[in-house]
C-alpha cells in the first residue's frame, strides 16, 4: 500500500513543480508587459503577490496599457470578471483540503487554474491535497520571481510574444486539461465550451465568454448528457488508500 | 498614487472572490449532480480559457502563430511527452514562425 501511496503522491509532486516552471516562464511575459504598461515594478511585483491570477493580471495591465488610469474601473472590472473563476474552482477545491481557517484562506489565496488542475487531476485525496500543495508553492514562487526579472529586464527582452511566451501559457494549459479529456463526457463538455467561448469573444467584454462557456458545464453535468461510466469524483473511501 | 490605488482595489477583489469559493458549504458536493457540475466546470473553463488565449485578441479572434503552437503541444502531450518540454517547444515553435515573419 504504501508503494502505491508513494508513487501517487511523486506524481502529484512532479506535475505540480512542472507547471510552476512552465508558469514561470510566462511570468517573465507579464513583468515585461505590466511595466510596458506604466505600471512600477513595485506595482507589478505587488499585483503578482496579492492577486496572484495570471488572467486577472493580463487583463488589468491590459486596459491599463490603452486606456491608463482613466480606464481604472474597467480595469479593476476585467480583473474582478476574470478572477470569478477562481471562485468557482474553490466550491471544488475546499472539500479537497479541509483543516481550520487559516488554512482554507492560505488555499483560496493560491486557487487558481493551476493548482485546481493539477489537484483534481490527482487519483486520491491524499495525492490531491499534495498536487495541490506542490503546485501551490513552485507556481507562487515561480510567478513572482520571473514577474519581478520581467519587470527588471523588460526593455532588453522586447516584445514577450516573439519569445512565444503567448503560445507557451497557451500550451501549458492544453497540459491542465489534457488528463481530463478520456471520457466521452469531459471531451464534449471541453470542445463544447471552447467553441462558445470564441464564438463570444467578439461580442462580450474580456473575461465574460470563458465564464459564459462554463454554463455548458452546467446543462450538461445537470442533464448528465454524454453519462460517464466511472464516478468523476474520488470515491470517499479511497482515502489514505 | 492613483494606480498604486487600482493595483491594490483589483488584487483585493480577486482575493475576495477567491475566498468566496471556499464559503459554500461542502455538503453541497455531496448531490451527485452539483458535483458532477462542479468538476466539468473545471473542464468547461479551461478548454475556454485555451481557446482563447489561442485566437482571441483584445475583443476579436486573430490566427496567428500561436495556432500552430498549440497543434504542436497537442499531438506532443498525445505522444506522452513530459509537460515542461512540450511548454517549451511550443513556445519555440511560435517564436520560430515570427521570425519568419508571420503572425
Amino acid at each position: 500500500m504504501s508503494g502505491v501511496r508513494s508513487r501517487e503522491g511523486s506524481a502529484a509532486v512532479r506535475a505540480g513543480l512542472a507547471v510552476g516552471f512552465a508558469a514561470a516562464a510566462y511570468g517573465v511575459s507579464y513583468g515585461a508587459l505590466a511595466v510596458a504598461a506604466g505600471l512600477d515594478v513595485w506595482q507589478t511585483c505587488v499585483m503578482s503577490l496579492l492577486m496572484f491570477t495570471g488572467g486577472s493580471q493580463f487583463a488589468f495591465i491590459g486596459v491599463i496599457a490603452t486606456g491608463g488610469v482613466a480606464a481604472g474601473p474597467t480595469a479593476i472590472a476585467s480583473a474582478a470578471i476574470l478572477g470569478i473563476r477562481n471562485g468557482i474552482y474553490g466550491v471544488r477545491v475546499a472539500p479537497i483540503i479541509g483543516g481550520p481557517w487559516w488554512k482554507k484562506v492560505a488555499a483560496a489565496w493560491v486557487t487558481i487554474d493551476e493548482t485546481t488542475a493539477v489537484s483534481t487531476n490527482q487519483p486520491t485525496k491524499r495525492s490531491q491535497r499534495i498536487g495541490f500543495w506542490t503546485t501551490a508553492a513552485a507556481t507562487f514562487v515561480g510567478w513572482n520571481l520571473t514577474s519581478l526579472v520581467g519587470a527588471l529586464i523588460g526593455d532588453a527582452l522586447g516584445d514577450p510574444r516573439a519569445w512565444g511566451l503567448d503560445a507557451a501559457a497557451a500550451a501549458a494549459f492544453v497540459g491542465l486539461l489534457w488528463p481530463r479529456l478520456r471520457q466521452v463526457q469531459t471531451i464534449a463538455v471541453a470542445s463544447a465550451a471552447a467553441v462558445v467561448a470564441i464564438v463570444l469573444t467578439p461580442v462580450l467584454l474580456p473575461g465574460l465568454p470563458v465564464l459564459v462557456a462554463g454554463v455548458v458545464a452546467v446543462v450538461v453535468g445537470g442533464f448528465n448528457w454524454f453519462a460517464n461510466s466511472e464516478p468523476p469524483l474520488v470515491p470517499l473511501e479511497r482515502e489514505g488508500a | 498614487m492613483t494606480l498604486w490605488l487600482l493595483v491594490i482595489i483589483a488584487s483585493l477583489a480577486c482575493l475576495a472572490l477567491k475566498l468566496a469559493g471556499y464559503l459554500v458549504p461542502p455538503s453541497v458536493l455531496d448531490k451527485p449532480a452539483p458535483s458532477r457540475i462542479a468538476n466539468l466546470l473545471t473542464v468547461a473553463l479551461l478548454s475556454a480559457l485555451v481557446a482563447v488565449q489561442t485566437l482571441g485578441s483584445g475583443t476579436g479572434l486573430q490566427f496567428d502563430a500561436r495556432v500552430p503552437a498549440l497543434v504542436v503541444a497537442v499531438v506532443l502531450f498525445a505522444l506522452r511527452v513530459p509537460f515542461v518540454i512540450v511548454v517549451v517547444l511550443a513556445a519555440v515553435t511560435a517564436a520560430l514562425i515570427r521570425l519568419s515573419g508571420w503572425g
